[in-house]
């Protein structure tokens, strides 16, 4: 049993994980960060975004690259398509976060994963968002999640990693609880 | 704690600041009953001797139970005494109270871990048209105005209080975050009796994998009912209770916000409840009792409506009331001695705090699981009363020394 659970490898390093939760609750101070992009306007609705740097640890950090993220409107909203809708970029966040902190926690949790895949699906009534009525809200009504995952692990292990990933995740905290927004003009 | 000082002739005094049993005469509900069952409360020398081993005693019970006990072992028990300060001093601590000051060797700080509502702070933003409760001061339904409740938290207290505000006409709306589900009777045995019997109450502190956590667990969603029904979401839903999100924030217009995590809150404490319920049926079947029981069975799964509500306005004057059910915390206030951390909390290991002589009872988890039962004093009790009386011999054979 010990052979076979040393075996486990879901590319997660958890020894380091671990190590910087207790260099983090030693030093608290070194837990703040600040995560950052940038947008730039191009034409109609599209716009190109930029994630470069970011501060954590006590000190500026930086991507190995500069990644970018072109987001647009499709056609049928009379917009050219050069990009996801932001809205897609929040399923994107949203799917890719539960789905790094499923591989986290099976590692932690000795399970072994073979496949994750996860089909993400928001509902949204577009009168919000074109103001044809008032008491529809802009954004999503509800977001589904649907993960197949095949693991070495029963159901219920299973079922409890995927608990596990939306207690931990920070973009299911983001979606499901409210957040301050202040937006100024330089 | 005193019993077993007494046992080893360790000429002590127990401070209270009103009567035997004060929290339990103050501080709780009217209608409460203890969580565990009868049987279960076993002071040493001192067990249930009545009719009703499976039931579970009322408020007034208890302080009867508990104020007998002091009479049977006659602690010497100091009441209507408010400590203010204990200090370090040159021959151990100073207690200071307001019926005078006390020498110490020794200090076992037995204050409770439940002193302090725990409040987020967000309450102060509910509109002052609300009459705002806390668990703490909560007594009973005529207390509270006429119309609709807002009852904040699912845990032990939250789901009883929700259930008997709802039956008295006054429509709930239970806010639920991280709470721990459970069956009041499994397979025709008290929850009580399962955890009693596999050694779950009895695993310590030193033996689990994250005791941290562990002390931070809410308490198990269980009432003691006359009928030992289970108090679930389910139940409470069933009777018409309106269960949405932990509330997450209250704007500066009164918009109480739920989070949208109320499904996830569900699934992990039915995921909870059914490992739980898992150790208990490979130790049934372990120990050769499965044919003495009923079969193993799960509840069904946790109902949550498909769109829960996710924003309430308190302004507009529904709700009346607002019961915060957020759990509580220690008040260590008048402890003067450096053995807090950061966040406030004591630190001990298994109830030895860390200044040399001091000593810490009733705390979620202090030594066992069982630890903050009644049921769990006396175990822990003999284990620091040990190490305390060492103590004392060390640093008397070093003064002598």
């Amino acid at each position: 049993m010990a052979e076979a659970r040393s075996s486990v490898n879901n590319g997660v390093n958890v020894a380091a994980l671990i190590a910087a939760r207790e260099a983090i609750t030693k030093a608290p101070a070194a837990a703040q960060f600040k995560w950052r992009a940038a947008c730039e306007w191009k034409d109609g609705t599209h716009s190109h975004s930029t994630v470069e740097s970011f501060y954590g640890l006590g000190q500026e950090q930086h991507h190995k690259k500069i990644f970018t993220f072109d987001a647009d409107h499709p056609q049928i909203f009379a917009s050219e398509d050069k990009g996801a809708t932001p809205v897609e970029y929040i399923l994107v966040g949203l799917a890719s976060c539960l789905t790094g902190a499923i591989a986290a926690v099976a590692q932690y949790r000795n399970i072994q994963l073979r496949s994750v895949i996860a089909t993400i699906e928001g509902d949204m009534d577009a009168r919000g968002i074109l103001g044809v009525d008032e008491d529809v809200r802009n954004g999503f009504g509800g977001i589904k999640v649907t993960y197949k995952i095949d693991a070495d692990a029963k159901r219920e292990d299973i079922e409890a990693l995927v608990a596990q990933s939306q207690k931990r995740s920070a973009v299911y905290d983001i979606v499901t609880n409210p957040t301050n927004v202040t937006v100024i003009v330089d | 704690m005193s019993r077993c000082l007494s046992d080893r002739s360790i000429d002590h005094a127990v401070l209270e600041r009103g009567e035997v049993a004060h929290t339990w005469r103050t501080e709780r509900w009217d209608s409460l009953r203890l969580l565990t069952p009868n049987w279960q409360s076993r002071l040493p020398g001192f067990g249930y001797i009545g009719d009703d081993p499976d039931g579970y005693r009322t408020l007034a019970e208890v302080i009867e139970y508990i104020a007998s006990y002091a009479d049977a072992i006659s602690a010497p028990v100091i009441t209507h005494t408010t400590v203010w300060s204990v200090r370090n001093a040159d021959s151990g601590y100073l207690v200071r109270t307001d019926q005078g000051d006390w020498q110490c060797r020794a200090v076992v700080v037995a204050s409770g871990a439940c002193n302090i509502a725990d409040v987020p702070p967000f309450a102060s933003k509910v509109p002052r048209s609300i009459m705002q409760l806390t668990a703490q001061e909560y007594r009973n339904p005529d207390q509270l105005p006429c119309g609709s409740i807002l009852v904040v938290g699912a845990s032990s207290s939250g789901t009883q209080i929700a259930k008997e505000v709802h039956r008295s006409d006054r429509p709930v709306i239970l806010s639920v975050g991280e709470h721990i589900r459970a069956p009041r009777v499994y397979r025709g045995k008290d929850l009580e009796w399962w955890m009693d019997a596999a050694g779950l109450l009895d695993e310590r502190y030193d033996e689990v994998d994250n005791i941290a956590r562990a002390r931070r667990v809410p308490s198990l969603q269980l009432a003691g009912t006359p009928d030992r029904s289970t108090l679930d979401i389910n139940a409470l839903t069933a009777m018409g209770v309106k269960v949405v999100g932990r509330l997450a924030g209250i704007s500066e217009h009164g918009r109480a916000q739920f989070s949208g995590s109320l499904r996830n809150m569900c699934a992990l404490s039915d995921l909870k409840m059914g490992r739980l319920l898992d150790r208990i049926d490979e130790w049934a079947q372990r120990s050769g009792f499965d044919s003495a029981v009923g079969p193993p069975h799960r509840l069904p799964p946790t109902r949550v409506e498909p769109a829960p509500p996710l924003a309430m306005e308190l302004a507009s004057g529904e709700i009346k009331t607002i019961i915060w059910a957020t759990g509580y915390r220690p008040d260590y206030s008048w402890l003067e001695v450096p053995v807090l951390d950061s966040r406030g909390r004591i630190q001990h290991d298994g109830g030895v705090v860390s200044a040399p002589g001091m000593y810490l009872m009733g705390a979620q988890f202090l030594r066992r699981r069982k630890s903050a039962l009644i049921d769990g004093a006396g175990d822990d009790a003999r284990d620091l009363s040990a190490h305390l009386i060492s103590y004392l011999e060390s640093r008397l054979a070093r003064i002598r020394g």
